[in-house]
């Protein structure tokens, strides 16, 4: 990064490649980790239980049992009853492009929004305020959710524009507070007005506020609908697309996109270049919570799962996810929407698998490797970088350098 | 008010002995976000150990020791990945860490489903559950007073830590990476092995604080929610204790106190007139550190070669 000069348009081209082949090369290995975790579940499964089995029963079973839902996600035969699988994968790969966005966008700032659990919690429930208590149509809501998002995305930016507090401790905290303020307020000692105590949930849109529902479609598959009638994906998968792009015209091709990855890349030289870059850190932090919060928006107002205030003990997986989202999408906007789609492929395939041998958290340990191997995956970039020249190249980093700073 | 005692100091112990290990890799110059991770782990390992040895029959105390041992040891290994992500291949040490949380709870979770025909991530230890070696074990009464050997633990190697950190030449060594690890190394002191020992030490000392979050507080553990964001309260106190192991036991027993009022507010009869939900006081510790931090972190002095992979080739 300190050496990068204006680089020939073949030697981007080549970079781009070797960025995706270096996330495949982290999938790869991250799906191999897998297998050999099923493996040694199934194996230590069925000998506790005193079945006697060979070597390649057990390799059988594992595959056809645990790994093949997995590799096959929603689609997995066995669940895809009118498409049911299918809805499923649509269904949470939207709000998981919006986190993954969320993350990408502080990264061109140089910021790790570790937050994105938070104000995808808050965001959620401005959304279910706007849905369940103001009866808003649901591109309100969805406004609301990002609102919400933003707010608590701007607290970390302010912390660490004008306090020097980092903001990853901060967003953690943050995180914590957004989930039990949350709770608190839909759950309200049982009097909230979302708050449905036959349930323990909160009311459903489609009995309150149907107009906050977010329009469906379905796929016309040999003159059938592919879906069914009763549960439809909503158009949230296109307003993630939609924004995506938009998320990448404002990096790529607008002055404050520059700002920003100016601030990402060396702050001292950005603010000596004129760049106010308190104002962008709490710009970009609080777009990126906006994002979180949008996220938030497109699963709760699509109606097929509602808030539980009394088990919500831990923070939201599509927040964290988003972590990994992003940084197999090497922070590039568009790369997020196959990063999230292939996240929630073996998210769905996890809970296909066949629970009594395999939990569905499996899909977790893949997902949390394949991180683990994105964090040095320049290694894989610089080999496969090497492959293509055999001269050593400067080679562009995937997260911009943080390493410098030594505040709090 | 015995009540409030025993929590704050239980919860004290648990703080001190995260964020000291916070503090050695730190100091040696590795950012340790993953404490969290590591406590879910070493955790994990300590209540699996405890109904293990429940079957074994071994003394009591015997039981006790290894249970800990095992914790410690656990977390160590698990703290080795981010060490040889982040010293041997020089990855981002925050993402990395931020990989071994996520992954820690999914291991804890299978693993925990596993042991209980998976069913659920729930481990029960507890003296209800007719087990002879049980949370009970852990915990001793002086007066009115429930203390537990965490405690105990804990206070020993705090003195530990500062002989260890400010006594000893491996201490000086240590803090001497974090600081400057060119300077360091141009006198012969080979820097990524004193990380390592740093992150190892963290790891011990995280595992160990799983535990003790864990075992003497409840009687069962669902590893759904992993250790609920104690880790990070560590890595707060840490700060506000300014890397130092007396600051920190400070520091640690502020926090505690927050922690403490949560789990028994309702029988403290100011608090249950107020009315409150739960929610309230388990929101407070990261408010309080929110606060804390802001007013503090202007002229906080963090080691000042933290995050930075130590490249020879850059000298």
């Amino acid at each position: 990064m300190k050496k990068q000069k204006n680089a020939p348009r073949l030697g981007n081209l080549t970079g781009g490649v070797s960025s995706v082949l270096a996330s495949l090369v982290c999938i790869l290995v991250g799906l191999v980790v897998g297998f050999l975790v099923l493996l040694v579940l199934g194996g230590v499964t069925l000998a506790q239980e005193g079945t006697s089995f060979s070597l390649g029963e057990l390799l059988k079973t594992t595959w056809e049992q645990g790994f093949k839902p997995i590799l096959q996600g929603g689609f997995y035969a066995k669940a895809n009853t009118m498409g049911m699988g299918v809805r499923m994968e649509i269904l949470q790969a939207a709000p998981l492009v919006f986190t993954g966005l969320s993350v990408a966008f502080a990264f061109k700032t140089g910021l790790f929004n570790i937050g994105a659990a938070g104000q995808y919690t808050v965001g959620a429930f401005f959304a279910l305020f706007a849905a369940l208590v103001l009866k808003w149509p649901w591109y309100l809501c969805l406004l609301a959710a990002g609102v919400g998002g933003a707010i608590w995305g701007a607290i970390p930016g302010l912390f660490k524009a004008f306090l020097n507090v980092n903001e990853v401790i901060t967003s953690i905290m943050f995180n914590w507070v957004g989930l039990y303020a949350v709770n608190t307020l839909i759950y309200q000692q049982g009097a909230g007005p979302m708050f449905n105590a036959n349930t323990t949930k909160t009311y459903t849109l489609k009995e309150v506020s149907p107009q906050s529902l977010l329009p469906s479609f379905n796929v016309k598959v040999g003159g059938e609908d592919y879906f069914g009638k009763l549960f439809q994906p909503t158009i949230g998968i296109f307003i993630a697309i939609a924004v995506a792009v938009i998320i990448w015209i404002i990096i790529n091709k607008t002055t404050f996109g520059y700002e920003l990855k100016a601030c990402g890349h060396n702050k001292e030289a950005a603010r000596y270049a004129g760049i106010n870059e308190k104002k962008n850190i709490v710009l970009s932090m609080t777009i990126a919570g906006a994002l979180a919060g949008l996220g938030a928006g497109v699963f709760y107002l699509s109606g097929s799962k509602e808030w539980e205030p009394l088990v919500s003990t831990m923070l939201p997986a599509t927040g964290f996810n988003g972590i990994s989202v992003a940084l197999l999408a090497t922070s590039n906007p568009i790369g997020c929407i196959f990063s999230a789609i292939f996240i929630s492929h073996i998210t769905v395939g996890g809970g296909f698998m066949y629970a009594k041998l395999f939990p569905s958290e499996v899909a977790d340990i893949i997902s949390g490797v394949v991180i683990y191997l994105c964090a040095f995956s320049l290694l894989f970039k610089t080999g496969i970088l090497r492959l293509f020249k055999s001269r050593n190249k400067p080679v562009k980093a995937i997260v911009p350098d943080k390493g410098k700073e030594a505040d709090a | 008010m015995w009540l409030l005692l025993k929590y704050t100091l239980l919860y004290a112990a648990v703080l001190m002995l995260v964020a000291m290990g916070g503090m050695f890799s730190e100091r040696s110059g590795v950012i340790n976000i993953a404490l969290e991770g590591i406590m879910v782990i070493g955790g994990l390992v300590g209540v699996v150990m405890i109904n293990i040895l429940n079957a074994a029959g071994t003394p009591i105390f015997l039981n006790i020791l290894l249970c800990m041992i095992a914790a410690g040891a656990a977390g160590m290994l698990y703290s080795s990945l981010l060490a040889f992500s982040s010293i041997n291949l020089k990855a981002d040490q925050t993402i990395g860490g931020t990989a071994l949380n996520l992954l820690a709870t999914a291991v804890a979770m299978v693993i925990a489903k596993r042991i209980n025909g998976n069913d659920s991530p729930k481990i029960t230890y507890s003296a209800n559950s007719n087990q002879l070696f049980n949370n009970s074990n852990f915990s001793f009464n002086i007066g009115p007073l429930t203390l537990n050997w965490f405690l105990v633990a804990t206070i020993l190697l705090l003195i530990a830590a500062w002989f260890v950190l400010y006594r000893s030449r491996f201490g000086m060594r240590l803090m001497a990476c974090g600081e400057h690890p060119q300077a360091a190394d141009s006198v012969g002191i080979n820097v990524y092995k004193m990380r390592w020992a740093g992150v190892l030490i963290s790891g011990v000392l995280g595992g160990l604080g799983g535990m003790a979050y864990i075992v003497p507080a409840v009687g069962d553990w669902n590893f759904e929610m992993g250790v609920a964001g104690m880790g990070f309260l560590a890595l707060a106190v840490m700060i506000f204790g300014q890397w130092k192991p007396l600051n920190i036991a400070g520091a640690a027993l502020f926090f505690a106190v927050f922690r403490a009022m949560a789990n028994i507010f309702d029988s403290i009869p100011f608090l249950a007139s107020l009315g409150w939900p739960k929610e309230i006081y388990n929101m407070m510790p990261f408010l309080a550190s929110m606060v804390v931090l802001a007013f503090t972190s202007k002229k906080s002095r963090a080691p000042k070669a933290e995050g930075i992979p130590y490249d020879k080739g850059s000298r």
